[in-house]
């Protein structure tokens, strides 16, 4: 897919420095009494590749540390907003790139925590529509047994698993 | 009584859990004919992993069990069950876009009949009271309506449109043959049957005066079928109980709501004794925090037994559960 590129020539930026994981992966303890803090999400996915070109999404700015908050207001349910930037406004990869934000969550981070995904405010023409479909659970879930769509994401999520 | 009794408490007992479904389950439906004194309750449950399983609670034991898987039918997620209002025939709506309609036949459950036509996925089925006719709807934004004919024949009625998004659930009126659907699009539309036989929408009911649009997700009527009660983000007049999306919702005979929603929590309601001029108010009765370990998408309460409901959940369980006073 040489040409027809949605964004040809996209920005390309440092990685951050990334601290040292400890020896024993969290999110395989069910029960661990440690809550997960945003770097530990972002640790989840910076690596994740972009649809469209060979850089991950923190390469591309697409998400950062800062954009991962952790909405504590309930005591009983712990939420996650996951807010990523795409890199042009018309962006039609944005809904993949979403989606695979969360089956890297669903995956990785322990099924008591409710993530929220959303597009930074501003940076897409159909802001609403992407977020509606991104926080549908039922959609979700039906794009997932899509095999094609599956196989798209777990592309871009391969280099994440390190 | 107690429901008025605003010192009354409640607690939600646990009474068993049912394990089984290898993927979240997504709806569940006690069957109607069933939990009188002939009859032990029974309980259809439908799930991500493709497959629907008939509970049965035991007369000796009055334990739960397992007594039928229903696979190798439907080759993706079943998205909705529901009895017949004989209890004779279930109805099953899945992702691969049919309709499933499955008979008892002496103890073994068979499917009788397949409903194909939607596009994409079917999201809801329901029937209407008289057990004439079947609706069912899907992401295509359509809603089917089906004539129920003798020997298991289904024939299609009338292709609804109107919404302009996937519609989510079907639910017809508990008396009169008017269908009710609620969408994707933020709506809920009202479905009737003119002179000639032709099906329209008689009414389209809109996003809340407050501002809040969003997917409506489930609708249930209480027991004379005069009100009704919807489910979005937020339950229709009962803003601010639950901030995560409401999956489910369901009025009891006795006039309690039970909601089921994203933030793993099972909650009641009933009306207050404080009733407003332009209308009722409600007020909360109990909540249930992590009633499961997971989203619960599902609230039903057994048509047989007094306060006693049956809730679902991402976390692959049923489980059982009575609304007892507690004494104090």
């Amino acid at each position: 897919m040489v040409s027809g590129l949605i964004n040809a020539n996209p920005v390309v930026y440092e990685k951050k420095e990334r601290r040292q994981r400890p020896a024993s992966i969290p999110d395989a303890d069910e029960y661990s009494a440690e809550a997960i803090d945003q770097l530990e999400v972002f640790d989840h996915v910076r690596d994740i590749k972009d649809p469209e070109h060979p850089y991950s999404l923190e390469e591309l700015k697409v998400i950062s540390e800062d954009a991962i908050e952790v909405d504590d207001r309930r005591s009983y349910v712990s939420c996650f907003r996951v807010t990523f930037t795409p890199t042009v406004e018309h962006c039609s990869m944005a809904t993949v790139i979403g989606l695979c934000l969360r089956v890297k969550l669903m995956r990785s981070l322990p099924s008591r925590y409710k993530v929220d995904i959303r597009v930074a405010p501003g940076t897409h023409a159909t802001e609403a529509a992407v977020n509606k479909q991104l926080n549908d659970k039922e959609r979700i879930a039906a794009a997932l047994e899509n095999p094609n769509l599956v196989d798209m994401v777990d592309e871009c999520l391969a280099p994440s698993y390190a | 009584m107690d429901l008025d009794d605003e010192g009354s408490n409640f607690e939600l007992k646990e009474i068993q859990t049912l394990s089984g479904h290898t993927d979240r389950v997504w709806s569940l439906a006690w069957n109607p004919a069933t939990g009188t004194d002939d009859a032990q309750p029974v309980i259809a449950s439908c799930s991500g992993d493709k497959t629907v399983r008939i509970w049965e609670r035991s007369a000796l034991t009055r334990s739960w069990d397992c007594k039928a898987v229903l696979e190798e039918t439907h080759t993706r997620t079943v998205r909705s069950c529901t009895w017949s209002p004989s209890g004779k025939l279930l109805a099953t709506a899945s992702f691969d876009a049919t309709t499933a309609i499955w008979e008892n036949v002496g103890g073994d459950f068979q499917c009788v009949s397949t409903l194909e036509g939607h596009e994409n996925e079917v999201k809801s089925v329901s029937w209407n009271a008289s057990e004439s006719l079947l609706a069912t709807c899907s992401r295509d934004k359509t809603v089917w309506i089906w004539e129920v004919m003798p020997g298991n024949e289904f024939e299609c009625a009338s292709v609804l449109q109107g919404h302009t998004q996937d519609v989510k659930m079907v639910k017809w009126h508990p008396t009169m043959d008017i269908l009710f659907s609620c969408s994707y699009d933020n709506t809920i539309k009202v479905w009737a049957e003119d002179d000639t036989g032709d099906w329209h929408c008689i009414q389209t009911i809109g996003e809340s005066s407050n501002g809040h649009s969003s997917t409506v997700w489930a609708i249930s009527f209480n027991a004379g079928g005069d009100k009704m009660v919807t489910c979005r983000k937020h339950l229709s007049t009962l803003s601010g109980y639950h901030d995560r999306t409401i999956f489910s919702v369901h009025w009891s005979r006795e006039g309690i709501i039970a909601s089921g929603a994203a933030d793993d929590a099972i909650r009641f309601f009933v009306e207050s004794k404080d009733s407003v001029v332009d209308g009722p108010s409600y007020r909360l009765l109990l909540k249930k925090e992590k009633a499961h370990d997971m989203d619960v998408n599902v609230v039903q309460w057994s048509p047989g037994e007094n306060r006693v409901m049956a809730s679902a959940s991402d976390d692959g369980t049923i489980k059982i559960w009575e609304l007892a006073t507690s004494s104090n």
